[in-house]
């Protein structure tokens, strides 16, 4: 019964799951475009944002078209809704990758500062709440949703600490106070992801349990 | 079950119910909030109109039904399902409106006063009075004043059924009762029975029966959903199609039943 429409919320999932890959794959090549100094990579991730822009769009006007004809209910209106806002939180990751490679670009034009050790890291756990929290989305696993939101904290730690460091480097060495602070923004841009990453692992709380858990202390 | 007020107007206690040997409805608990629109929705042969027909003693019109248990009637907890309780006067209290509007081959006029003379009213000035009144609820006065004397059944389907609400208004039940009461209009005629209906429930409490799940969610504050012969889950509206409970209701209600 009904499967005409469970078809287009299968197909309305595989897009998210698409969105999901693309966003993904821009957080890791931006940061490898860091480590790895490799500008043409940067280049390549920044050209690559409009086809995360238009799938994003695409799939919103999938979901008003749903509401519209099928007037979803119970689980099938928390898929759609959920899938409304969660592409919004992946778009936005998607323009905080191409901000990590406009700061690549800058920076691997000047010597480097000084070893990435946190960035990478930070990188790796933003690129895996994300990875998690759609992997949560594809399995309604709201215990995998709810260990994303754990890792947030870590993110935040790594952070401070990542500006602490730099700000010993630019009290010792004025030179270094461009490239620092093009440093720091790296590290909040990840910090941000990782904000976008738990927005989509509480909207998949939301999803499966029918719990708004938004703005609430940790249990 | 979240249910913030605690002013009821009806609840069902341990209710069952027979068409001879066969059991339609199985220990159904349920309380009726006072003035608000409580829906009972489910697939059909669910039961759900066979529990609403239990509100005004339908069934009493047929040997061999039988009723266990009570349905109380607040506030003075009569229970009107009791076979000392005249259903006569269960049904001036708790009127009904059916799937198919249903006037009596009479005017306009006659078919609101209909109740009251029943009753034994035949004052003239009484009789007035509660018809304008009774059409004004049902939204219908300004239609029909004109034409008072004019046969019912010339009137529009949709207008109809709200003369048939005028009629159920007229004896100032405590209960209004639906069964479907739009399955035989079109969307206008259908969306003005649901403002009736959604404005009716300052005055008089709702009960509704409707296999539009759409409209379920539009008039009601407190949905029921039945599935041979049971209440599978009964919450407030808005709870039931978010985030229902049972997954029977969400397989029912996102329609991927059976």
């Amino acid at each position: 019964m009904s499967t005409v429409f469970e078809k287009e919320l299968a197909d309305l999932k595989e897009k998210v799951l698409r969105l999901g890959a693309l966003v993904e794959k821009a957080i890791s090549d931006s940061i490898k475009s860091l480590t790895e100094r490799n500008s043409r990579l940067a280049a390549e991730t920044i050209d690559r944002d409009p086809v995360i822009n238009a799938l994003e769009v695409a799939i919103d006007e999938e979901c008003i078209r749903l509401i519209a004809l099928r007037q979803p209910r119970a689980g099938d209106l928390r898929l759609i809704t959920t899938t409304m806002k969660i592409t919004t939180d992946l778009e936005r990751i998607g323009d905080l990758a191409v901000d990590i490679s406009e700061r690549a670009l800058e920076l691997n034009e000047e010597p480097q500062l000084k070893p990435y050790i946190d960035i990478p890291r930070m990188a790796e756990i933003a690129q895996g709440m994300v990875r998690d929290a759609l992997d949560a989305f594809v399995k309604k696993d709201s215990a995998l949703a709810r260990d994303v939101l754990r890792r947030d904290d870590t993110v935040d730690q790594l952070n401070y600490q990542v500006f602490n460091e730099l700000l010993f480097f630019m009290i010792q060495d004025p030179r270094t106070v461009s490239r620092a602070v093009k440093i720091t923004y790296v590290s909040k841009y990840l910090e941000r992801i990782a904000d976008h990453a738990t927005n989509i692992a509480e909207m998949m709380v939301y999803l499966v349990e029918g719990k708004i858990i938004r703005h609430m202390l940790p249990d | 079950m979240t249910m913030l007020t605690t002013e009821l107007k009806a609840e069902a206690e341990n209710l069952n119910f027979y068409y001879g040997s066969v059991q339609a409805l199985k220990n159904i608990n349920l309380s009726v909030e006072r003035r608000k629109v409580t829906a009972l929705i489910g697939p059909s042969g669910c039961g759900k109109t066979t529990f609403l027909r239990c509100f005004n003693r339908m069934h009493d019109l047929y040997p061999h039904n039988r009723y266990e248990g009570r349905i109380i009637l607040y506030p003075d907890k009569i229970n009107i399902i009791s076979p000392e309780i005249d259903p006569i006067e269960v049904r001036m209290q708790i009127s009904m409106v059916f799937q198919k509007p249903n006037p009596f081959p009479k005017s306009i006029y006659e078919n609101v006063a209909y109740g009251l003379r029943v009753r034994g009213i035949s004052k003239k000035g009484i009789l007035d009075e509660a018809v304008e009144k009774s059409l004004r609820g049902a939204a219908l006065w300004e239609e029909v004043k004109d034409r008072l004397n004019s046969l019912a059944v010339d009137l529009s389907g949709g207008q109809q059924q709200r003369l048939c609400i005028a009629r159920a208004l007229a004896t100032d039940p405590r209960i209004l009762l639906f069964d479907e009461p739009t399955s035989a209009l079109d969307p206008t005629a259908t969306s003005k029975i649901e403002e009736l209906i959604i404005e009716l429930k300052n005055e008089v409490t709702i009960i509704i029966v409707t296999h539009n799940m759409q409209q379920a969610a539009r008039v009601s504050d407190y949905t029921a959903f039945m599935y041979l012969g049971e209440i599978i889950e009964f919450d407030k509206t808005d709870k039931i199609f978010t985030a229902p409970s049972s997954r029977l209701t969400e397989e029912y209600i996102t329609g991927r039943f059976g």
